[in-house]
């Protein structure tokens, strides 16, 4: 089959709009965290989220009217604006700018989300009961629908290959370079745009992810403390907003265009529990299965792999049990590896994590820099693999995994490697 | 310009993100000032709102430019 590179990156997170910005905050071990201050909070048992710092665009700031006018911003709900940033990042970085109906043709775009415009929808629901169905918006539906991040990103930079949208809750991000590195192998397509994006800071999501028990609710005045991974203190996560999205490019094509590679989608894998709606099989079965199918396909040995991006929620079961799969499939060579999860930092950005963590990942092998944990003072467990607790440690990468399990037991896993 | 026109400028405006020296009466709402279809049915859930007054289907329709719509809410509107 082809190979698959990335030639681009772009990001709106909780440390702020495009890649060096966050990614140099990342590694200084700053936190997203904050009270939530855009909606009554004080009935919820959750307080806290890291939301996207919005400013006129300097320091890092997120302008949305730099990537989409503010009338058609009127009209989405924000999940499709960070799509629209990241994706246009992401196209400026790599120099894509497909011109000819060719290569407009062979450019797809496959951004998912895992719950698109709730908030819209609950906005547009308080209409319908307060004023009637006469004053539904008639861009309710398409300002919503998942499917319209890709359709407004390939509308603004006229991509006409394949468009698509995967769904699948926190596994989102990580499927969609998946699947779409899978298209280009398979000549669908030679260049896709990539990745997740989300916007679920809203009441009924806090709510609703409040009732799964899914969320910190013991950290609502120590905010930048709540997203505890691998700590004995952890009691959920933290929930996040923005987008990640990646170009990815058939790699003879890249080279002929004298693109920048950051490297190579050389795994995927993906695998489901069968167990439970919310919880993961306590035998992290399906998250070893799904890690050894990515390297399987990558082709090496497990003990190659030098830096994994854990899914790692801060979730009091979830954690450990990834823990204990990446143990198995590391074996004996597990000892020193260095898994961290970002998520520590940024929260949990849900159908866009998968996307931003495997910008991180692929970050660690651009710069021999791996991000940390935050917070873990305590571990809850024993282990041999080194959890880069509290600060960022230099070390080089050659080989990176990145993992996301989502509701629904939906697994998926990422290997990108080096291209020497 | 009457009341009714200075509103119905704001809406058009603010909803189609246009400057407001090309929203003049004859200002044809698609061919003029970039709407589509589905800009021209807010528009008149917009009027409807801001008028408190009920535009029919068929009535919407024959309101096309600036002028169509301060002409039907000057005959229709009570506020």
């Amino acid at each position: 089959m082809r190979r698959v590179v990335v030639t681009g990156l772009g990001m709106v997170t909780p440390l702020g709009s495009g890649v060096e910005h966050t990614w140099s905050r990342l590694i200084a071990g700053d936190s997203g965290a904050g009270p939530i201050t855009t909606f009554e909070t004080s009935d919820l048992a959750c307080r806290i989220a890291c939301t996207v710092p919005l400013g006129d665009g300097g320091d890092g700031t997120f302008n949305p009217d730099a990537w989409m006018e503010p009338k058609e911003q009127r009209k989405v709900d924000p999940f499709i604006v960070f799509a629209m940033a990241a994706a246009g990042q992401a196209l400026d970085d790599s120099g894509w700018h497909p011109k000819s109906y060719e290569d407009q043709c062979a450019t797809g775009v496959m951004i998912g989300s895992g719950i698109g415009g709730i908030g819209g929808i609950y906005d547009a629901s308080v209409t319908l009961k307060d004023k009637g169905p006469r004053r539904i918006s008639p861009f309710f539906i398409p300002g919503r629908i998942i499917n319209m991040a890709s359709g407004q990103v390939s509308i603004a930079h006229g991509l006409k290959g394949p468009n698509s949208a995967v769904v699948t809750a926190c596994s989102t991000g990580t499927h969609a370079i998946g699947d779409a590195a899978r298209l280009i192998m398979l000549g669908d397509a030679d260049v896709m745009v990539a990745g997740g994006a989300e916007s679920p800071v809203d009441r009924l999501s806090i709510a609703g992810f409040a009732a799964c028990r899914a969320l910190s609710t013991g950290f609502n005045d120590t905010p930048t403390k709540a997203s505890r991974p691998y700590d004995k203190a952890r009691d959920g996560f933290v929930m996040g907003e923005g987008a990640g999205v990646v170009v990815l490019e058939e790699y003879e094509h890249a080279k002929a265009r004298g693109a920048k590679i950051y490297a190579e989608v050389v795994g995927y894998g993906m695998s489901g529990d069968a167990y439970h709606i919310t919880s993961p099989s306590p035998d992290g079965d399906g998250a070893f299965r799904c890690m050894t199918a990515a390297v399987k396909r990558a082709g090496i040995d497990p003990g190659a792999i030098d830096y994994i991006n854990a899914h790692g929620t801060s979730t009091p079961m979830g954690d450990e049990l990834e823990l204990r799969a990446v143990e198995r499939l590391l074996g004996a060579s597990a000892a020193g590896i260095a898994m961290s999860s970002t998520k520590s930092a940024v929260g949990h950005l849900l159908g866009a994590a998968g996307a931003i963590e495997a910008i991180f990942s692929i970050l660690t092998i651009r710069d021999g820099v791996i991000p940390p944990t935050l917070n873990l003072d305590d571990p809850s467990v024993e282990t041999a693999l080194d959890l880069v607790p509290h600060e960022a440690k230099r070390k080089r990468v050659d080989i990176a995994l990145s993992n996301s399990f989502g509701f629904g037991g939906t697994n998926a896993s990422l290997v990108v490697r080096r291209v020497a | 310009m009457s009341d009714i026109a200075e509103r119905v400028k704001k809406i058009v405006v603010e909803h189609l993100g246009v400057e407001p020296e090309k929203v003049v009466e004859g200002a044809n709402f698609i061919d003029d000032l970039g709407a589509d279809s589905l800009d021209t049915v807010e528009l008149v859930m917009a009027f409807e709102e801001e008028f408190n007054v009920e535009i029919p289907d068929d009535a919407a329709e024959t309101i096309q430019t600036v002028g169509d719509a301060v002409k039907f809410l000057e005959k229709n509107s009570a506020a």
